[in-house]
């Protein structure tokens, strides 16, 4: 135990601006009629998750349900940390597979996990449930008059040739402190030089930073931002289905994409193991499913645009190349001297 | 008979046994090369990946840079899904990476590598350790790099293949054990045929083994030809004292008798001549029964070895007809003899004699002046004797009880007999595979007919 608790503490280390106290963004508690109470962690939103978690106490009402939202790099550290939690859930698949590779998560199997894919478990330890693609998400207004960018290629082109048009209007994640954001900047990075041209380009536009989807895709509707790149095509769909979808379109690049999985894990610490599990297979039960259906978030089955591509990002020791300080301090500095230049 | 078990299925056993321990013994060794060649290969590609990180180490501005390459993890995670572990060191203090998967672990020399198996989070973590030099400024660094990868793939393909191996074990045992069967079963076969040489043998057949034995079985076959021999050598010694004995009995009977006769003759008084007529049947009696008890032992000997021999039962009846006239004559008794000729196989002096018997008794129980008839007939694939009288018949006990030794029926209280004549004849009769039939006569009188197969 001295051992895991002298990892985690230099995994503390790492995120320097941690506070010993889990930052919370939202925080809901659905009382059920029995004395369990299952803790859930996750970077999901309140509004895209709740209908899941109504629907898992309809079925089984006697547990009840804490769940908080917090961000990825949070979720990590307060697991890490070895913060009580039954259920953890993020879209981070790097810091899910580092928790489950350094030994926080514990071991689930059942028949919902022995119906995953391969690719969608990893040793019975992290679980995926959804399959969501980075996408960009644009102001059909911005673009009246230009061709859709069919490829980051042609955004390229779009963007160089057009410089005062998207001036300060273009949105993307700030790698800094989003981890999902980092997790697509280094894979998009790793697959393709595109990301780096791309990112010189951005650069250049003075472009808008953000922590999280949600903000980005509401600034886009909003007009204040002409193009958001690489945000979560589920909260984007989820936002073009809305009243305020009118004037957003949503591209898919061609050239390839990046599948990010959902994943959830039962950490070391859980107290209501047997509700964790039932909530998990739940989980899966949903992901598993073939048709699309309400629920916002898209199911595990890939959609036949993202067959043509090279699947999800895989769950496996590659995640943890750009985890390591030295990694991210090379592709921070990197993406840095990229995305921040003085506007000419 | 109660045997010590089966030597085959002894045998089958034991080469099973073998059969087994060289599976379980295949089973295990197998297993264990599975283990050590997916252990090899983890140990290559462990070795693969450190060598990959090292190769990325460079130094910048006097100092120590490396960006892990994506490639040195993607082939950790392209087998198994192994927990992955890495420490890099710079002169000995952490660069980057988790220390304590190398806390028990000497660096290798530069540019040497090291493989060893040390224990992280209660799993056994497989660690290559690779130690390269940088220049860094004007100083020379050590940098060593670590890699550890848990053994669950390991354990996995180990596993995989020793199941696969059992499997075949099982099936390399089956085959073995359906070959003991045969093996054992051909090794045996030379046993039984010489087994069944000895059994086949008839009661009486006393010549020596031929078989040409395996080596193993001719201490074995000598020592049973040895036997074979004594038990005959005995047997003939048998007959040649029961000859000896015959002659010497019945000779001084015979002495005996003709010098009572002569005194019978030279005397007159009444009282002596009732007196030597006494002596007289006495001395018949003991002849005669003399004369039984040997016939009854030669019967006993002779009959375990009755000769292949074309004999003719009407020259037996009348050979034995003439025997027993004296004695018929002196009872004023008619043997009415009417023989056709009928062949049979046999011995001719135990048919006699069982004839001779049959005939003395019929004489016997007869009253005087009466007349026994004895017929020799054919009848489909048997030859008969028969000889009937005018005595006084069975009695109604079975049949059985007349051809016991020493027994006597009912009706002969009275007559002297020893009990043995049916007894003699019903032995030579079974002995040439014929059989006996006792009858009484309509009227009066005993009806005994020996009926044999033909030749």
């Amino acid at each position: 135990m001295r051992v895991i608790h002298f990892a985690a503490s230099l995994i503390l280390a790492l995120w320097a601006n941690a506070s010993a106290a889990l930052e919370v963004e939202e925080q809901r508690t659905y009382p059920g009629t029995g004395p369990t109470t299952l803790r859930i962690l996750s970077t999901a939103d309140l509004d895209v998750f709740e209908p899941f978690l109504l629907s898992f106490q309809a079925s089984v009402p006697e547990i009840g349900i804490d769940y908080t939202v917090s961000s990825s790099a949070e979720v990590f550290r307060a697991v890490a940390a070895g913060e009580a939690f039954d259920v953890v859930i993020s879209s981070a698949m790097d810091l899910q597979f580092r928790l489950a590779n350094d030994g926080f998560a514990q071991s689930f199997v059942s028949d919902a996990t022995e119906a995953l894919p391969d690719w969608a478990k990893w040793r019975n330890l992290i679980f995926a449930f959804t399959s969501e693609p980075a996408v960009a998400v644009i102001s059909t207004r911005a673009f009246a008059g230009l061709p859709v960018p069919r490829t980051r290629q042609d955004l390229i082109s779009i963007l160089r040739e057009n410089p005062e048009r998207f001036a300060g209007t273009i949105g993307t994640y700030d790698v800094r402190s989003s981890g999902l954001g980092y997790l697509f900047a280094t894979q998009e990075a790793r697959i393709s030089d595109a990301y780096w041209r791309l990112s010189e380009v951005m650069g250049r536009l003075d472009p808008q930073l953000y922590c999280c989807s949600a903000q980005m895709i509401d600034d886009v509707s909003s007009g204040q931002l002409a193009l958001a790149y690489n945000v979560l095509g589920s909260y984007a769909g989820q936002r073009l289905a809305g009243p305020e979808g009118e004037g957003l379109q949503i591209i898919l690049f061609e050239d390839f994409d990046n599948v990010m999985l959902r994943t959830a894990l039962i950490p070391n610490t859980a107290t209501a193991v047997t509700e964790a599990g039932a909530f998990v297979d739940a989980l899966l039960e949903v992901g598993n499913r073939t048709e699309k259906g309400e629920w916002v978030l898209p199911p595990l089955a890939p959609s036949s645009a993202q067959e043509l591509s090279f699947g999800p990002i895989r769950l496996g020791p590659t995640l943890l190349v750009y985890l390591d300080p030295l990694n991210r301090r090379a592709f921070l500095e990197s993406w840095q001297s990229a995305i921040e230049q003085t506007p000419d | 008979m109660k045997t010590s078990g089966s030597i085959s299925r002894r045998l089958t056993v034991l080469l099973a046994c073998v059969a087994a321990l060289l599976s379980v013994l295949s089973w295990s060794m197998v297993t264990s090369f599975a283990r050590q060649a997916a252990e090899r290969t983890q140990d290559n590609i462990l070795e693969a990946s450190a060598s990959i990180i090292a190769e990325a180490l460079r130094s910048e501005d006097g100092e120590v840079r490396l960006e892990l390459p994506y490639s040195a993890f993607s082939m950790l995670g392209a087998i198994s899904e192994d927990r992955v572990f890495y420490h890099v060191t710079q002169g000995g203090a952490t660069l980057t990476g988790t220390p304590a998967i190398s806390a028990d672990f000497v660096s290798p020399a530069p540019g040497q590598t090291r493989l060893n198996t040390t224990t992280y989070q209660d799993e056994p973590l497989r660690v290559a350790a690779i130690t390269r030099v940088i220049l860094a400024g004007a100083n020379r660094v050590a940098v060593t790099v670590y890699v550890g990868q848990t053994r669950y793939g390991v354990s996995l393909i180990a596993n995989d293949l020793s199941r696969t191996a059992a499997l075949l074990s099982i099936a390399f045992f089956t085959v073995a054990v359906a070959l003991s069967a045969v093996v054992a079963r051909t090794s045996l076969h030379q046993i039984n045929v010489i087994a069944e040489a000895v059994a086949r043998r008839g009661p009486t057949d006393l010549r020596p083994l031929r078989q040409t034995p395996p080596q193993e079985l001719a201490p074995l076959l000598q020592s049973l030809n040895r036997l074979i021999d004594r038990l005959s050598r005995s047997l003939r010694q048998s007959e040649d004292f029961i000859a000896e004995a015959a002659h010497r009995i019945r000779t001084p009977l015979a002495t005996v008798r003709a010098q009572a006769e002569v005194a019978l003759h030279s005397v007159d008084d009444v009282t002596e001549k009732k007196r030597m007529r006494q002596i007289i049947r006495a001395v018949d009696e003991s002849s005669r029964s003399a004369g039984q008890l040997l016939d009854h032992a030669t019967v006993a000997y002779r009959s375990e070895n009755i000769p292949d021999t074309a004999i003719d039962l009407a020259q037996i009846a009348s050979t034995a007809t003439a025997a027993l006239q004296p004695t018929a004559d002196m009872k004023d008794i008619d043997i009415h003899l009417d023989a056709n000729t009928a062949m049979v196989r046999g011995d001719d002096v135990l048919l006699e004699s069982a004839l001779r018997n049959v005939l003395d008794n019929a004489v016997k129980y007869s009253p005087p002046e009466t007349s026994v008839t004895v017929r020799v007939r054919t009848a489909g694939a048997s030859g008969e004797i028969t000889v009937s009288d005018s005595g006084p018949g069975l009695g109604d006990e079975p049949f059985e009880k007349y051809t016991e030794r020493f027994q006597r029926g009912k009706n002969a209280e009275g007559t002297v007999g020893s009990g043995l004549g049916l007894t003699i004849a019903r032995d030579v009769v079974l002995a040439h595979q014929g059989r006996i039939e006792l009858t009484n006569n309509e009227g009066n009188g005993t009806c005994v007919s020996f009926i044999l197969p033909r030749a």
